[in-house]
């Protein structure tokens, strides 16, 4: 960890500013050299490895109290960025319409990182590859552009099989992500030229030959919020992993349904664990719209989830691992009593 | 009583609360990185990116120009410090590798530098400036690797002196009814204590004080002695708790005189406490194994043929080896035995001590095969244990001093519902979960050490007992301070345990499970002596070797029958005859067996373990047996636990709630083995790369559900004054084999290969 300057920001402008002035506006956020400080379970994880060293940190823990509010009004789901994930887990309306939200939330990390952490922070945390967390490596282009990837022939159970690029195989580690893109939802970002919406799809970029670029967010830039629109009460968090609790996904799927007199009118599939960014298998979700739920739907909805997933040495079972996993959230979504 | 504290049966002492509990709960307990220093300087440690090669230079600059860097030391300016032999040929060190002593990198995350400064923050701000160019060589990582060497253990390692055989093994697996021959590993493991490997080092004039989590302290006081070529009197080692150690904390690592040499230098004390990942290079780790097993049987399932062969990685220069053949062979009854272990020399870090060092390798194989016998002869697992079962082993016919392993397992299937488990594999299943049930033996060779104590006891009948006994988590100060009160007669919050220091008199490591044996041998001992002397005050013409008489009433074991209807001694009474009001004594213990030298050797930090398979006219083990329910996903094939059961004899038990605390941390910690512990390396790089607690999984508290641990009831008068077996290292030994035997038996695969993690299931 370097030293660095410490910065309470007092409410969204200040905040916006005092990363402004300490951020050159050609890196990619990742690099700036100020950054927020949310729940700092990544940041500062990051930080005591070296592999992130910002000059400047940003508190922005104050603006709580505008931004982190869990809003339901009007059919509609409003979550503030700064809301943690335990708050949000826990909230009975939140389990009731939006299961594969509490769950996502509910099945990742342990307690107390649950209690730090904030939604905002939780889809910005970045890859638990090993090779990038261990400055020791020479090869990682996420970390150092062009040095390579150590990860491409080294130990990648781990690692990512859909959404690669020969110089990064880093797994996007989160769950929340899964459920958000699933429900196609919206981040709202407060900037320095006011407030923008994008969809939640487009906030992570694919590593292709710029793995050190994870997000179009600007430097600078603070998510505020996430917004979904309609209720989602069939919907699940599946998520397969080593142990019982406190470990991040092999594989997982997010599955959203909407099912009218047994038909499947819409439905929405992400999958965790597998790929380098939130991932949403549109083309298996075009498989089921219209149908009605069955086994045989399952496996072929699976198997088109994981079309052109790539394995490597050592993760090369998280493709049918994957599939076997979508075709059981499935099947609980299809059947879950609402 | 409660399950925490389970009521004691026939030989076994109170469960009292552990001595230290309260300082534990509440923080109070100092560590060794919590020992308050005047002024320390920080210790930052840069370790090699590299596994082979040299360093050509380093880069500096950057890093001394942090505020607050005081100095940052490299082989080109470090005190050479003196060669000293690995701890298994004589010496202290857990490596032969002296970091800081040339350009030569030996392994991955070899120390190469020391960045001392004002403050922590500022020491490891420096170390990540470091720059080091290096001149890689290719590293040969493990097995197959080309540029690794295979040589026998035997002639290598004196430790290890005999590859046991009886018999004509080949002629009778040639003609054995049935034929198992089966080959299996085990993984890298690495200990991952809670507590880093922390090290203080403050001199006083030419006197050095170490603070430092230790399972040895007269071992590392005389070692490090040693490096710095000063008188081993100079030194002090002081640690009053371990936070968990599990055999990496035992033996001598670089660090330490490396600390003390730059505290020297500094003329201020030096504070290091290492980052998680440095722990998996600068200290010891659990070597990954290979072996071949091979059995013939009758019909009937009596074992007629047994070989073991193992395979062992170690470093270049150190023959480092477990050896385990020594229990597999005597394990169960069979008339032809032969077996083989060999090293394999790679580019890595001399492993070391891991709990129950031998018998986890080598029993995880040794059970899985008696499992696939089992299935071959259609028998039960139980049952074929049965049949083998043995109060001598067969390779020098020497009795077992006690055997309970068929009790164990009758207790255990009947607490387990074994009964209810369908033979057929995969022939149990509910909802998405198929079931399993599988069982294994787990056993541990009962050893002891000399061990010295000193023990005082006031006339208002307060005691102290002074021992340099290790707290690594084990229950010493419990158990000890429950030796002393029984012995003297007195309650045992009126005894205080003064242990964790060189300064006190020699206790041996802990470990090998001989802890609880050997020190309180030592301090009832030493408590008799002190009865010895208040008796002889009151009754100065009884015979003093009237051993009945010695022990009257002071006890609230007396000795024999004759001692409990003699008369009571007053011991305030005794203490007015004496004319004093403290008797104090020291005294030197060693077992039976236990080689001429044991006590000089004690004092200099050198073990004399004697015990298990190595006793002259018998052999001694404790036993149990391990059952484990395991469940596995149809859809997803997680491997979750929710029952383990395990069933253990190990003669005297001192405190049945520490002991069971023990058993119970043994079967979660070999649940873990089974399934999660694996320390990966990358071939390419000879270098460990899940090096931290978020990738080197170990079980969190939901992966623990129904442990239950029964102990039986035992008596071994054959063993030492305790009576005591040990059971640290024995739970832990059982259950890997007993996980992949319920693994088959729900899927109908058989997994040789550790850990198992689901993509190895096809269900
Ligand atoms: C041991 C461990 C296990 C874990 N297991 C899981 C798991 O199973 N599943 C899972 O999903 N996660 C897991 N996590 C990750 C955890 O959920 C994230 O670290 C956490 O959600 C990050 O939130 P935070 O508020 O602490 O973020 P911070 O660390 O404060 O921030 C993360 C990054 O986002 C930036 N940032 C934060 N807030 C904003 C904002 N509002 N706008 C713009 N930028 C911002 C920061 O500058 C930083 O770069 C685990 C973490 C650990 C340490
Ligand atoms: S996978 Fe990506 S993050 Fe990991 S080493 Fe390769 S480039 Fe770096």
């Amino acid at each position: 960890m370097r030293s660095f300057t410490y910065q309470r920001a007092s409410d969204p402008s200040a905040a916006i500013q005092a990363l402004a002035m300490a951020v050159a506006s050609n890196d990619p956020p990742t690099e700036a050299a100020a950054q927020p400080l949310a729940g700092g379970t990544t940041l500062i994880d990051l930080m005591k490895l070296d592999v992130m060293r910002p000059r400047t940190v940003v508190d922005i823990n104050p603006l709580a109290s505008t931004w982190s509010a869990i809003n339901l009004d009007g059919g509609n789901l409003r979550l503030g960025a700064l809301a943690r994930m335990s708050d949000v887990a826990a909230n009975p309306e939140i389990q009731r319409n939006y299961p594969v939200i509490a769950d996502s939330l509910r099945l990742a990390a342990s307690p107390q990182l649950r209690n730090m952490a904030t939604l905002g922070g939780n889809v910005l945390q970045r890859t638990r590859c090993t090779y990038f967390r261990d400055i020791s490596y020479a090869n990682c282009n996420k970390r150092d552009p062009g040095s390579g990837c150590a990860a491409l022939d080294g130990f990648n159970r781990m690692h990512a099989v859909l959404g690669t690029s020969e110089q990064c195989i880093a797994t996007y580690p989160g769950d929340f992500a899964q459920a958000l893109i699933a429900l196609d939802a919206t981040v709202e970002i407060t900037g320095k030229s006011g407030v923008r919406n994008i969809a939640f799809a487009q906030l992570h970029k694919p590593p292709g030959d710029t793995p050190q670029i994870e997000t179009t967010l600007a430097p600078g830039e603070l998510i505020s919020a996430f917004t979904v629109s309609g209720r989602w009460p069939r919907s699940v968090y599946l998520k397969a992993r080593d142990r019982q609790s406190y470990e991040f996904a092999l594989s997982s799927a997010a599955v959203a349904l909407d099912v009218q007199d047994g038909v499947i009118s819409d439905a929405r599939v992400a999958l965790g664990g597998l790929a380098t960014v939130p991932w949403r298998a549109r083309a298996a979700e075009a498989l089921i719209k219209g149908q009605k739920f069955d086994a045989a739907l399952a496996l072929r909805v699976a198997d088109a989830a994981l079309a052109g997933a790539q394995g490597r040495r050592h993760n090369a079972f998280k493709v049918d691992l994957g599939k076997r996993v979508v075709a059981r959230a499935l099947h609980r979504a299809a059947t879950m009593e609402i | 009583m409660s399950i925490a504290a389970p009521e004691p049966k026939a030989n076994m002492g109170q469960p009292v609360p552990r001595y230290d509990a309260v300082a534990k709960v509440t923080g109070m307990a100092k560590y060794a990185a919590d020992m308050p220093l005047a002024n320390p300087a920080y210790a930052y440690l840069v370790t090699s990116a590299i596994a082979k090669g040299r360093i050509d230079s380093f880069e500096l600059t950057e890093a001394k120009n942090i505020r607050g860097v005081i100095d940052i030391v490299t082989h080109e300016n470090a005190e050479k410090l003196k060669d000293v032999k690995l701890f298994s040929e004589g010496g202290y060190m857990s490596t032969t590798v002296q970091p800081l002593k040339s350009s030569d990198v030996a392994h991955d995350g070899q120390i190469i530098a020391v960045v001392l400064a004002d403050t922590f923050e500022a020491a490891r701000e420096a170390a990540h400036r470091v720059k080091v160019n290096y001149r890689p060589a290719t590293p040969s990582t493990t097995f197959d690797s080309p540029g690794t060497t295979s040589v026998p253990a035997k002639g290598q390692a004196s430790r290890f002196k005999e590859d046991p055989k009886v018999g004509d093994f080949a002629k009778a697996f040639d003609e054995a009814e049935v034929k198992i021959t089966a080959s299996y590993e085990t993984p890298t493991q690495h200990h991952n204590p809670m507590e880093l490997f922390a090290t203080s080092c403050v001199w006083n004039g030419d006197n050095l004080t170490i603070y430092e989590p230790s399972q040895y302290v007269y071992g590392l006081k005389n070692g490090v002695a040693q490096q710095l070529g000063i008188d081993a009197d100079k030194v002090r080692v002081i640690n009053y708790y371990v936070g968990g150690a599990f055999g990496s904390k035992g033996s001598v690592t670089p660090r330490t005189a490396i600390m003390a040499s730059l505290a020297r230098r500094l003329n201020r004390p030096v504070k290091l406490v290492p980052t998680r990942d440095q722990g998996f290079t600068i200290a010891t780790y659990r070597a990954e194994t290979r072996h071949q097993i091979q059995i013939g049987a009758n019909r009937d399932g009596k074992l007629v043929a047994l070989r073991h062969e193992g395979a062992e990685v170690s470093s270049r220069p150190d023959a480092y080896v477990v050896g385990g053949t020594k229990t597999t062979t005597r394990l169960y009854a069979c008339p032809n035995v032969d077996s083989l272990v060999s090293i394999v020399h790679a580019d890595r870090n001399t492993p070391g001590f891991m709990r129950s060092p031998p018998e986890v390798p080598y029993l995880f194989a040794l059970e899985s095969a008696m499992d696939e016998l089992a299935v071959k002869l259609n028998m039960d697992p139980i049952e074929l244990r049965r049949v083998n079962d043995t109060m001598k082993e067969p390779i020098g016919g020497k009795p077992y001093t006690s055997r309970s392993l068929m009790a164990c397992f009758d207790e255990g299937a009947k607490a387990f519902g074994w009964s209810q488990r369908s033979a057929a594999p995969q022939s149990m299943a509910e909802g998405d979960w198929l079931i399993g049930y599988g069982c294994a033996t787990t056993c541990y060779p009962t050893q002891m050490a000399p061990a010295a104590a000193r023990v005082r006891l006031q006339r208002d009948g307060r005691a102290r007992v002074e021992i340099a006994g290790h707290e690594i988590g084990n229950g010493a100060y419990t158990v000890i301070g429950q030796a002393a009160a029984e012995k003297l007669g007195v309650p045992f919050e009126n005894v205080s345990v003064h242990i964790g220091d060189s300064d006190l008199p020699p206790a041996p490591v802990a470990g090998g499970s001989n802890s609880t044996a050997s020190t309180c041998s030592a301090v009832m001992m030493v408590c008799d002596q002190i009865r010895q002397r208040l008796f002889r005050a009151l009754m100065p013409n009884e015979s003093v070797i009237d051993k009945a008489k010695e022990t009257v009433g002071m006890g609230q074991t007396p000795v024999t029958e004759s001692a409990n209807s003699g008369r009571p001694l007053d011991r305030e009474k005794a203490f007015d005859a004496l004319g004093v009001s403290v008797v104090e004594e020291y005294g030197e213990w060693k077992p039976e067996d236990a080689p001429k030298d044991s006590f000089r050797a004690m004092q200099q930090g050198q073990v004399r373990i004697v015990g298990g398979s190595a006793m002259s006219d018998k052999i001694a083990y404790a036993f149990g047996a391990e059952f484990v329910e395991v469940r596995i996903n149809k859809w997803t094939h997680e491997i979750r636990i929710p029952r383990l059961v395990g069933a253990f004899a190990a003669g005297h038990i001192m405190n049945p709630r520490t002991a069971r605390s023990q058993l119970m941390g043994g079967l979660i910690w070999g649940m873990s083995s089974a399934l999660l512990e694996a320390t990966e390396l990358d071939p390419r790089y000879g270098r460990y790369v899940n090096d931290n607690l978020a990738d080197y999984l170990l079980p969190v508290n939901a992966d623990v559900q129904d442990v239950e641990v029964i102990m039986l009831s035992e008596q071994d008068d054959h063993i030492n004054p305790a009576g005591v077996k040990g059971l640290g290292e024995l739970a832990n030994v059982g259950t890997n084999a007993a996980v992949c035997n319920a693994i088959f038996h729900a899927t109908g695969q058989r997994i040789r290969k550790l850990p198992v993690r689901l993509e190895n299931l096809e269900v």
